[in-house]
């Protein structure tokens, strides 16, 4: 029987994860685990024991040649020639006009080669302006998100039921730095990188359906550690509480880097033009236009996305992010105000479908694990 | 999943019970979990009017906000407060401490679906 052409794809992980008792939902072409039972279990097992994600959607797009580097230079708004291989990048690309086509982690695996890994809605974009960006550099771009499975392992527990299962010395993976090891005997890149705010690993497994002897392997090494299968559901709100931005919601292709507040990944001084650097270069000189703040409720009602932010009355930015966090116990939200907003003056509210809900400004992050 | 056969129900997830004229009224637990965690319930005052079919609350899971419906017409009369600490009962225990509220009914409504009638349409539903 087939299947119509508008079904969502089942990364290599679906049966364990129907076994589990997930709730699947249609996220970005893929049929993702929303939830395994309570969200909010899954989102306090990774801030106190450790969860395990399939990320299998995210796109991994290989760049291989002896001008990999200069390409990605040149493609992305970081400086990914000076990253040491085995280590890894937060970046942006952007269009021409500076407004953001997706964030992006790339990793250096190589002298001659890099892994960068995309979002699940994005992969078409970055893998077709990689190749058109790559033209005239001596560098091969290949879409190797279908042949890859991504499991990340999250949590204060992660090293230690990680650590019997792989060759690695974990002790000697540092944040944002990735290897190629083995992971219950299936080779892997093996990344000290998360969006959860938590100390963790992401493992790229390819082929991907090795993915389940990775997935089952975790699972019983963590029983006793107190690991849970987590769904997306809680790795928004994990990644809300961290105050990481979300494609689509704080990063979209009208904002540029630095009215998202991430002017950072912006690197002026690397050599040779880059792809948007005209309109980043005004962008970084002209005063900001907007801010990402943090607003926590007074109230109970959760806080969501679309939502008004008013000061004193008048509406002053817009909720990009919100809902019920676990941790505070309070409803949290991520909005943008205007640049030149005094947020230490007046009283916000938000507008929750035609009700005032008192809030307070707060700088992000919300949560900060102590390390 | 829990459908108890004395109850009545709603094909918007509301179950009913009606004892000496006074409706109970809450969601079901195929309601509860397709919403997840419930974080927020919104509940008509004690005095208001309710009509069935219409909206007289909300429930607010992590991801989502949606309409109570109540399933009979009547005056409110209790409204769960435990609610207001706990939203989370309404997963837990959805046709016992979970309940939302109680209005008095003049009649029985005559629409509601049957435990078996509602059982068949969350079938379809999955």
């Amino acid at each position: 029987m087939s299947e119509p052409a508008s079904a969502p794809r089942a990364t290599a992980l679906r049966e364990i994860h129907e076994q589990s008792g997930a709730t699947l939902v249609d996220f970005a072409g893929w049929l993702m685990p929303l939830r395994y039972s309570s969200e909010t279990a899954e989102h306090k097992a990774v801030r106190e024991a450790a969860g395990l994600f399939d990320l299998s959607h995210m796109g991994e797009i290989r760049l291989t040649g002896p001008q990999a580097a200069e390409a990605l230079d040149h493609a992305l708004v970081g400086h990914l020639s000076k990253v040491k291989v085995g280590r890894a990048r937060y970046t942006m690309i952007t269009a021409a006009d500076g407004g953001v086509l997706d964030d992006l982690i790339v990793y250096r695996l190589g002298e001659e080669e890099y892994l960068v890994v995309a979002n699940a809605a994005n992969v078409t974009v970055v893998a077709d302006a990689l190749t058109e960006r790559a033209k005239g550099f001596d560098v091969e771009v290949t879409d190797e998100s279908a042949e890859y499975a991504l499991i990340a392992v999250q949590g204060p527990r992660a090293v230690d039921i990680l650590a019997p299962l792989t060759d690695a010395d974990l002790d000697g993976i540092r944040y944002y730095a990735g290897y190629e090891h083995t992971v219950a005997g299936v080779p892997v890149l093996l990344a000290r990188t998360g969006y959860t705010g938590e100390d963790g690993f992401e493992i790229f497994v390819r082929p991907s359906d090795r993915a389940p002897q990775v997935w089952k392997a975790l699972m019983t090494a963590g029983a006793e550690h107190g690991l849970v299968p987590a769904g997306l559901s809680a790795r928004d709100t994990l990644r809300m509480e961290a105050g990481m931005p979300l494609y689509g919601q704080e990063l979209t292709a009208d904002l540029t880097p630095f009215d998202a507040g991430l002017g950072r990944v912006v690197k002026f001084d690397k050599p040779g033009d880059f792809v948007g650097r005209a309109a980043l270069e005004e962008a970084a000189r002209t005063a900001r236009e907007r801010r990402l703040i943090g607003l926590v409720s007074r109230g109970r009602r959760p806080l969501r996305r679309g939502q008004d932010v008013l000061r004193d009355g008048a509406v002053v930015g817009t909720i990009t992010s919100g809902a019920p966090s676990p941790t505070l116990g309070r409803p949290i939200a991520m909005a943008y105000v205007d640049g030149d907003l005094d947020t230490t003056a007046g009283t916000f509210t938000v507008d929750v479908r035609g009700r005032g809900e008192d809030v307070d400004v707060v700088e992000l992050p919300f949560y900060k694990r102590q390390s | 999943m829990s459908v108890p056969t004395e109850l009545g129900y709603t094909a918007k997830h509301e179950w009913v019970r009606i004892e000496d004229g006074v409706a109970t009224v809450g969601i079901t637990e195929f309601a509860a979990e397709s919403l997840g965690d419930i974080v927020y319930v919104e509940l008509p005052d004690a005095g208001t009017e309710v009509t069935a079919g219409e909206t007289c609350g909300e429930v607010e899971s992590t991801k989502s906000v949606s309409d109570i419906y109540s399933p009979v017409d009547g005056e409110v009369v209790e409204v769960n407060e435990a609610l207001e600490g706990a939203p989370e009962t309404v997963n837990s225990a959805p046709y016992g401490d979970g309940w939302l509220f109680r209005a008095r009914v003049s009649e029985e409504p005559s629409d509601l679906l049957s435990a078996e009638e509602y059982q068949a349409l969350t079938k379809d539903e999955e």
